[in-house]
């Protein structure tokens, strides 16, 4: 906005004022308004849903699927389709920082005198996409699978295992196809033609190197690990 | 619409001429409590200027958004006062004061339910203020630093949204307050000393609850408090804008009078 322009609208925005209404009784009577169906929404949502409590906090499982409240399922999202430990940063945090500075700066960067939207296509647009994309972003989170998933196909005999294997955290440790985070223990997308199975089952029980022991599993389910593992190749 | 008003906060009247040039008139002795507290504050002077400033016609129920939104942060800063009566932030006993204020206490789990869903309706309404002032240009010239104060607004709410989120320290808040800051962790340069000094440590430790709940009760409830109070003096002292469509008519003296 030039010179001339700032104080066009300042003129015209002197006389609607002039030619408004008082603020009291009309937009007070408005935003009463506003605020009693609010608090009724609260107390109605309050009284349907209630306010549950989860197990309690568990710091040694392994198991649990982390779950934010719903408006962070966007970057929920953004950090479980994000696979490649370099560009996690990238994706969590300068991104989303990228985009807060762009909104804050906006008045400085958008300082065109047009005000109706119509006639602001950019801006328009902008929004749009912003708002397909978050809405996008926290569909998919919400319905997503937990983050302990492995995408790898494989027979049903071999599930159970693969289940086992998805909760017991050791993606945290070791890569499976896409999925987990290969930087302390090797890659087991291969593990089946690397190892035989017994020897899988002797690293299972014994725990080498800083690997934990899983014993606790029980005999069935390290057998159906190992059943999974050898059958990676 | 005719609406009774308090004779103290009726229109203003013209102050009664100086008398004499020697200084203000006093104002003859009031009666009454408000007249009183009038005389030392010129507090009916604020509230009649606040109350009949006119708003330019046309503001329809988009411009309640922002109201609604401190509203909605009202019942947060209420329910969550009565919460704090009850909870305690340590690691082991957090859970069960939440257990014993949501079954024990009366009224426990209706205003825990309050605070827990008023989070998410605040965090609805925020947003659509902010399409609002969006959409019809409202960020624009003489209102970029209340654009500024609101994006700041916004990413407190977030916060709060964050900290209070492991407070009730079940399986769900824990693990997603652990991913959350190892999020936090991993961004460049200061990422690992905001992750450090959230858990107050390198890992969760035992003064992790307590750092959170003291920055979701006290820091950034503060800093809302205060930024909002910056927000609506704004508001006021700008105006709200009339819709973008809206002209304003022109007497024909007034056009003369721009024209020169
Ligand atoms: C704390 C990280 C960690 C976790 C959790 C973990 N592992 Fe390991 N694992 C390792 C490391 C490190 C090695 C390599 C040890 C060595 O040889 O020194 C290893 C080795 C193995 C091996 C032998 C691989 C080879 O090439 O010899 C298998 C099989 C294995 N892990 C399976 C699993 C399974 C199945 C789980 C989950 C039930 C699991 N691990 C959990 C760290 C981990
Ligand atoms: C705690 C959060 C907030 C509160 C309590 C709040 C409150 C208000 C109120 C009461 C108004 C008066 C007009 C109206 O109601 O629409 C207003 C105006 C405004 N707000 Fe907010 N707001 C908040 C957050 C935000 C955010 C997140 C933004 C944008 C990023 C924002 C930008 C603006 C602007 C630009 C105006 C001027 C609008 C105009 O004059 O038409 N506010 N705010």
């Amino acid at each position: 906005m030039n010179r001339a322009e700032k104080e066009a609208y300042l003129r015209d925005y002197e006389l609607l004022k002039k030619q408004g209404k008082p603020f009291f009784p009309y937009a007070v009577m408005k935003d009463s308004t506003m605020a009693l169906i609010v608090v009724a929404v609260i107390i109605v949502m309050a009284l349907v849903l209630g306010a549950e409590q989860g197990p309690k906090a568990d710091p040694t499982t392994t198991t649990y699927t982390p779950r934010p409240e719903w408006y962070f399922f966007f970057l929920f999202e953004v950090l479980r389709v994000i696979k490649p430990p370099a560009l996690v940063p990238l994706a969590t945090i300068i991104i989303p920082t990228i985009a807060m500075v762009l909104l804050l700066l906006l008045p400085f960067y958008d300082r065109g005198a047009q005000r109706r939207p119509e006639r602001r296509p950019i801006a328009m647009t902008a929004l749009l996409m912003t708002v397909v994309v978050m809405a996008y972003l926290t569909y998919a989170g919400a319905t997503a699978g937990p983050p302990s998933q492995i995408d790898v196909k494989v027979p049903p005999q071999y599930e159970a295992g693969k289940l086992v294997v998805a909760q017991s955290g050791c993606l945290a440790c070791h890569k499976i196809g896409d999925n987990g985070n290969g930087t302390l223990g090797p890659n087991l997308t291969q593990i089946g033609a690397r190892i035989p199975r017994n020897a899988i089952l002797r690293s299972l029980k014994a725990g080498p190197g800083i690997m934990p022991s899983f014993q606790s599993l029980g005999e069935q389910r390290l057998n159906q690990v190992a059943d999974f593992l050898s059958y990676l190749k | 619409m005719k609406v009774p008003v308090p004779r103290a906060l009726s229109k203003p009247q013209k102050p009664a001429e100086q008398g004499n040039g020697a200084g203000p008139a006093v104002k003859e002795a009031p009666a009454d409590l408000v007249g009183w507290l009038d005389e030392r504050t010129g507090g009916s002077s604020f509230l009649t200027g606040m109350l009949f400033r006119k708003v330019p016609k046309g503001t329809n129920w988009l411009y309640t958004l922002g109201s609604a939104t401190l509203f909605a942060f009202t019942v947060q800063a209420v329910t969550g006062v009565f919460l704090a009566m009850f909870y305690t932030p340590s690691p082991t006993q957090a859970y069960s004061s939440i257990t014993h204020l949501t079954n024990d206490v009366f009224l426990g789990e209706f205003v825990r339910g309050m605070h827990k869903w008023g989070a998410s309706v605040m965090i609805i309404l925020i947003f659509l203020h902010m399409a609002r002032t969006f959409i019809l240009g409202a960020y624009k010239y003489p209102r970029e630093l209340n654009w500024v104060i609101g994006v700041t607004l916004l990413i407190l709410t977030m916060i709060m949204g964050f900290t209070g989120y492991l407070l009730p320290f079940d399986q769900r808040s824990f693990w997603a307050t652990t991913v959350g800051n190892n999020i936090n962790g991993t961004g460049p340069f200061i990422g690992p000393y905001l992750a450090d000094f959230l858990y107050g440590g390198p890992e969760f430790g035992a003064t992790t609850l307590s750092r959170f709940y003291s920055i979701h009760m006290l820091l950034v409830p503060g800093l809302i408090i205060a930024l909002i109070g910056a927000h609506l003096f704004l508001v006021v002292k700008l105006g709200t804008t009339a819709p973008p469509w809206l002209e304003p008519k022109r007497s024909r003296a007034i056009i003369k009078e721009e024209e020169l």
